[in-house]
């Protein structure tokens, strides 16, 4: 994740300039992969096909600050609550696509 | 010192809906001319008249220049042509503007018109390729969200923090319905009660069929003026009083806050301006694209205080002869939603309700009224007080 070197936020979504200082000396950071769910929904119907429903879409306010739109995986949906521990996994999407998603923890 | 304020100097003359609902074969540029000549005729003015023109995209018939082919179509010849884009929040950011135009000389004349054939101008991979459009492309899209499903973190967060119910969102949907069985236009009119909308089939969590607005074809226009000029017009003049947006982020996921949004600072600009509070209002017209977006709207406002909606939405105020009716047409939940066009109809239905044309819904006595639009996911807010008297 980005992290400004001058006032040593992180940022999400990635940018030229940090959103809290205005700064442009941004470095790339390890993060912690750890959050807490700050909004979720079950998707009953689809996007698309490639989408099979049900799916929990998640908003994830990050250990370090930022929040990112995730899925939640392998969890039954209707256990899912606001304010859950969750942790990041890699998904395969592709040959050269891997996304990140989150479990709960 | 040069005063800035718009309060009074522009009022809206002439207004008028086409039919809406499920109208296959009508192109968008033909219900918005239809519309814009009916507000013209409203007006009492002729198409010579109108200098100023005001159109936002159709999604079932895109154009490059919108707005100048529409006035190509309708052989107008205006020095104020602009197509404008915040989603459902352009009818009332854009009335905005063109008061602002009409107040600058920009022109003198100006006709909002705007249509689009969401229900039978898409195929339903069509529909589907504009909802998967929104969210940001790289961050937020390849998760699979849905519109219905935006709208529900929002819904999930207040519950979470206000313990708001399913039931409370639901009691929205059925006030947006007994409004619209009163109004003969209404493309939804039979009632519905808390239940209904709690046994209709889950959408995306907590939100059911009928906690989500319709999809519809349909168009509407207005005319706008300076309050000099409208003074010796066919209708009573209805005064704009109060404008004021607040534009907080784009995507959801970059929100300040999910359950506050910039109509906050939109209600706040707009009240400021028109020197009144919420509770001079005697109805209010609420984006309502989802039950849980006019709840949130409610308390931002300042119809009652943050975390109280549901309560507010519970006690019946929104209803038929409540405290405060809330989309007196029927809203989007039940009269259309055409897409971006949507708003204009809770505008028109201001303006009849205002002049006291509004028939069987008739907000007796109505004066004054907030009228609010949203565009993105609670994004781009825009908030008109509208009243009888410019002074």
């Amino acid at each position: 994740m980005q992290r400004c070197e001058g006032c040593m936020a992180y940022q999400f979504y990635p940018r030229t300039i940090c959103s809290h200082c205005g700064g442009q000396g941004l470095a790339w950071s390890k993060v912690s992969g750890r959050g807490r769910i700050k909004s979720f929904t079950i998707v009953r119907r689809g996007i698309s096909r490639a989408y099979e429903a049900p799916y929990v879409l998640v908003l994830i306010d990050l250990e370090e600050g930022p929040c990112m739109m995730s899925s939640l995986v392998e969890c039954d949906p209707d256990s899912v609550v606001v304010g859950a521990l969750v942790c990041v996994a890699f998904q395969s999407w592709s040959s050269d696509i891997e996304m990140p998603v989150f479990k709960l923890v | 010192m040069l005063d800035k304020s718009l309060r009074g100097k522009v009022a809206i003359v002439g207004v008028a809906d086409t039919e809406v609902g499920v109208l296959p074969g009508r192109t968008p540029m033909e219900m918005g001319v239809e519309a814009a000549l009916a507000a013209i005729a409203d007006a009492g003015l002729e198409k010579g008249d109108i200098d100023g023109l005001v159109t936002c995209n159709a999604m079932a018939q895109p154009m490059m220049y919108h707005a100048e082919a529409t006035a190509e179509y309708l052989q107008i010849f205006p020095r104020y042509c602009i197509a404008a884009g915040a989603g459902g929040g352009t009818t009332f950011s854009i009335i905005h503007h063109a008061a602002s135009a009409i107040a600058t000389g920009m022109a003198d004349v100006v006709v909002v018109a705007m249509a689009d054939a969401m229900r039978s101008g898409l195929t339903r991979d069509q529909a589907m390729m504009v909802q998967a459009s929104t969210g940001h492309p790289e961050f937020e899209q390849p998760y699979g969200p849905t519109v219905p499903a935006y709208y529900a973190l929002i819904a999930q967060a207040h519950m979470a923090e206000f313990g708001t119910t399913q039931e409370q969102f639901a009691a929205i949907a059925v006030a947006c319905r007994a409004h619209a069985a009163r109004n003969p236009a209404a493309q939804m009119r039979d009632l519905i009660s808390v239940e209904d909308v709690l046994e209709s089939r889950m959408i995306a969590d907590p939100l059911h069929l009928l906690d989500c607005s319709l999809v519809s074809d349909g168009g509407a226009a207005i005319v706008l003026t300076s309050a000099e000029r409208a003074a010796d017009m066919k209708h009573a003049p209805i005064y704009l009083l109060g404008a004021g947006e607040g534009h907080s982020h784009e995507h959801i996921s970059a929100a300040r806050n999910l359950t506050t949004s910039a109509a906050k600072e939109a209600g706040q600009r707009a009240f400021e301006m028109s020197g009144m509070r919420p509770a001079d209002m005697d109805f209010a017209q609420l984006y309502d694209c989802f039950t849980p977006t006019v709840l949130v709207e409610l308390e931002d406002l300042g119809f009652c205080e943050k975390g109280e909606g549901g309560a507010f939405v519970e006690s019946g105020a929104l209803m038929p002869g409540g405290s405060l009716p809330v989309n007196t047409h029927g809203g989007l939940l039940s009269h259309s939603h055409p897409g971006n066009p949507g708003s204009m109809f809770a505008l028109t239905e201001s303006v009849f309700q205002l002049r006291g044309d509004a028939g069987a819904r008739q907000v007796v006595g109505s004066k004054n009224a907030l009228v609010h639009a949203q565009g993105g996911i609670m994004s781009s807010h825009t908030a008109l007080v509208l009243g009888t008297e410019a002074s």
